[in-house]
């Protein structure tokens, strides 16, 4: 071999191994970025403004579980990631902020922790895109029981407003005979939520408990500073018994001014969101007997599973959880059980995985969850009603809603709202 | 409507007692925004849109002093002085800046810094809600008046308020300082051409306007939640009563918040579905018939 065929070989050796080099750098390296590419979860929530708790603290439970499912080698390698966007309780910005998330930021799955005002929007986006949703925050019942606004990758982990209110009237009713409380009053803000919640309590009240009258009701605004006029109103009334779907800073402002007017020595209140740490804590001179149901409790479910997940929380966030935090942490059961059944994030094949599925949970009644096919929404989570005390654990004793009793009167419901 | 359960309250000395209590309660701390407000209007020619946010300031300010010392008074009038410190500095940093620009400026200016003080409320307290409580001093059965009821905090928050109505009213009008400001207020240039520093003057009266905001905020503290962006609502009712008042009327604010607040208290009973429909209604009446408001001055 003369020395110009040698140095002709090495030189074609040397471009086949560059060229070699080359293609195994740029195929290789794809291949391991297809399998790192975390699979992306856009979060539509609230996280600025009066509410900016429902967001902040649904992302912090989304977190716990996404760093869970990670820490146990997420899927086939690939990791779980958590997109927010904040629609500030705009249902414009919760759609417009969710099709960015799937068109504009990839992500394959979206858990809407909005609000009902929100959770609608971002509903019809996800009917057109078609991936899966969970709404871990909308309590309006008709998101999930009507079967035009019903959507085939849409599923609800959120308490539902017609469970609450079929639970609630069950135990005011109760205590309402043995109590004597015959008149009553109501005082709930003045948007969807408080006249839906409230217009609902009242129809099962009067059917469990026909023997109350209803003195008057005062209609606070969303977000009102000053409840005055309407305390006067309830002392004038002089109801016997009041309830009430004031909710977080509204509610605490409400009893701080009801204090004063010792209104409580006179009504026995029932706050339908009173029991929900964030708001336990923040009223300073917390009136014990009010009666309340459990939104978020670590002693209700009373299993080690849950209070261990409340202990979690806080040794992590610095807070007890909310209400919204359970809510988005079952989505996520529901949501990584799926993945590692279907091994896929297709919309279509995720929701038949999850639609029936029942899955173990520290938020049900009976440790497990399930998300019930024919409408999409949970049954079976831990549910109930039971008065305050002025220290931990808040609620000493939680009297638990009847399944049984709750799906019978929904069944009714749904046909007599012509969704079954 | 319910025009009959109205008259009932009305011809029962428990209800009229409680309600009108209860009207003035809310018109009080109301008046307090509105007269900073209208002070500033009145001497500086600006609208501070960022009102609402000196309210929440105080408020903000009296939790962590109450929080730290235990002492409510100290709270309060650290709150007021610290909001009133705060409102110089702004002025005299931002606002003086854009006093003869658009108004359209002035407003971006404020609206910038809404959202600044918003951010900091949340990054310092956290965007949870926070509750002070009353303080052991009114944790008390309200006082019984003829069957009303009317709760001792109250009775000191509206005692406070009158007290501070009757003292600007006294430095604007039979005071050196006063004069000054009033001066300054009809004619800067004059006023400045007489020796005096108009400077100092505006920055004076911003400090003042963002006092008694900071003193509404700290006495609201212990009754209402705190939260980022709390400012925002009394901002828009201080807009009203300043507009049925009066820009620039001090005893307007007075009469507009009380009216504002009366209204409330009676129409939650008479209309309660249209109680804050009546108030602007009655916005717009005044603006029809007398433009610059109930004691404001034609120009």
């Amino acid at each position: 071999m003369t020395d110009t065929q040698r140095t002709r070989r090495n030189r074609r050796g040397f471009i086949k191994a560059a060229g070699a080099l080359t293609a195994s750098g740029l195929a290789f390296p794809y291949v391991a970025r297809a399998q790192d590419k975390p699979i992306r979860i856009g979060v539509p929530t609230i996280l600025s403004g009066r509410v900016a708790q429902l967001g902040i603290s649904s992302r912090n439970a989304l977190q716990i579980e996404v760093d869970k499912f990670n820490a146990a080698g997420g899927l086939n390698g690939r990791k779980l990631e958590i997109i927010a966007r904040d629609s500030k309780g705009k249902p414009d910005e919760a759609a417009n902020n969710t099709r960015q998330l799937i068109n504009g930021d990839g992500c394959e799955i979206i858990i809407s922790a909005e609000s009902s005002a929100g959770a609608f929007a971002v509903q019809e986006v996800i009917r057109e895109l078609k991936v899966l949703c969970i709404h871990t925050n909308s309590e309006t019942s008709s998101l999930s029981a009507d079967p035009k606004i019903r959507v085939p990758t849409a599923f609800r982990t959120a308490r539902q407003g017609i469970h609450d209110a079929i639970v609630s009237a069950a135990y005011a009713g109760n205590v309402a005979k043995a109590k004597g409380l015959k008149t009553w009053m109501t005082c709930s803000p003045d948007y969807a939520y408080g006249r839906d919640n409230t217009s609902l309590f009242l129809e099962y009240m009067k059917r469990f408990h026909p023997e109350i009258e209803m003195v008057g009701e005062a209609w606070p605004k969303l977000f009102q500073a000053d409840y005055t006029e309407n305390i006067t109103k309830i002392l004038q009334a002089k109801p016997q018994a009041l309830y009430s779907c004031l909710w977080a800073g509204d509610l605490v402002s409400f009893l701080d001014q009801s204090g004063i007017y010792n209104l409580f020595a006179q009504t026995t209140l029932f706050a339908i969101n009173m029991a929900d740490y964030t708001t336990l804590t923040a009223v300073k001179n917390l009136p014990a007997g009010i009666h309340s149901s459990s939104r978020y409790l670590k002693t209700f479910p009373a299993v080690p599973e849950n209070a261990a997940w409340g202990d979690a929380y806080k040794a992590k966030f610095g807070d007890y959880p909310t209400n919204w935090s359970w809510e988005n942490s079952l989505a996520m059961t529901f949501l990584t059980t799926a993945l590692r059944k279907v091994n896929s994030t297709d919309g279509a094949k995720l929701a038949d995985a999850i639609r029936g599925m029942k899955v173990k949970s520290p938020f049900g009644a009976d440790g497990t969850v399930t998300m019930r096919a024919e409408d999409q929404t949970t049954i079976g989570y831990a549910i109930g009603w039971g008065t305050t005390i002025s220290k931990e654990p808040y609620v000493p004793s939680v009297t638990p809603g009847d399944w049984k009793s709750i799906l019978e009167h929904e069944a009714e419901w749904k046909k007599k709202m012509g969704f079954a | 409507m319910d025009p009959q359960a109205l008259l009932t309250c009305l011809s029962t000395a428990s209800c009229v007692i409680t309600q009108t209590t209860g009207g003035l309660i809310s018109g009080m701390l109301l008046f307090l925004v509105a007269a900073g407000l209208s002070l500033i209007f009145g001497t500086l020619k600006v609208v501070n849109f960022m009102h609402g946010s000196l309210y929440m300031l105080g408020a903000y300010f009296a939790y962590t002093l109450y929080t730290a010392t235990g002492n409510f008074t100290i709270a309060v009038v650290g709150a007021a002085l610290g909001v009133g410190l705060f409102g110089l500095v702004f002025e005299r940093l931002f606002m003086s800046r854009v006093y003869n620009t658009d108004v359209l400026m002035q407003l971006l200016v404020c609206y910038g810094f809404i959202l600044i003080l918003d951010d900091a409320v949340k990054i310092i307290w956290g965007a949870e809600f926070l509750s002070m409580g009353m303080p052991a001093a009114f944790q008390r059965p309200p006082i019984m008046i003829a069957g009303g009821i009317l709760p001792v905090y109250y009775l000191f928050l509206i005692g406070v308020t009158l007290g501070v109505a009757l003292l600007l009213g006294l430095l604007l009008t039979r005071t050196r300082a006063g004069k000054i400001v009033r001066a300054a207020a009809v004619n800067p240039t004059m006023t400045s051409a007489l020796g005096i520093n108009t400077a100092l003057v505006f920055g004076g009266v911003f400090a003042l306007g963002g006092l008694l905001a900071g003193l509404s905020g700290a006495l609201a503290a212990p009754v209402r939640s705190m939260v980022a962006g709390m400012g925002f609502s009394i901002l828009i009712e201080s807009f009203i009563v300043t507009v049925i008042g009066g820009m620039g009327s001090i005893g307007g604010a007075l009469v507009g918040a009380l009216l504002i607040g009366l209204v409330r208290s009676f129409g939650t009973i008479g209309f309660p579905l249209f109680t804050e429909g009546v108030m602007f209604l009655f916005m717009t009446l005044v603006l029809i018939t007398k433009p610059s408001g109930l004691f404001g001055k034609e120009h």
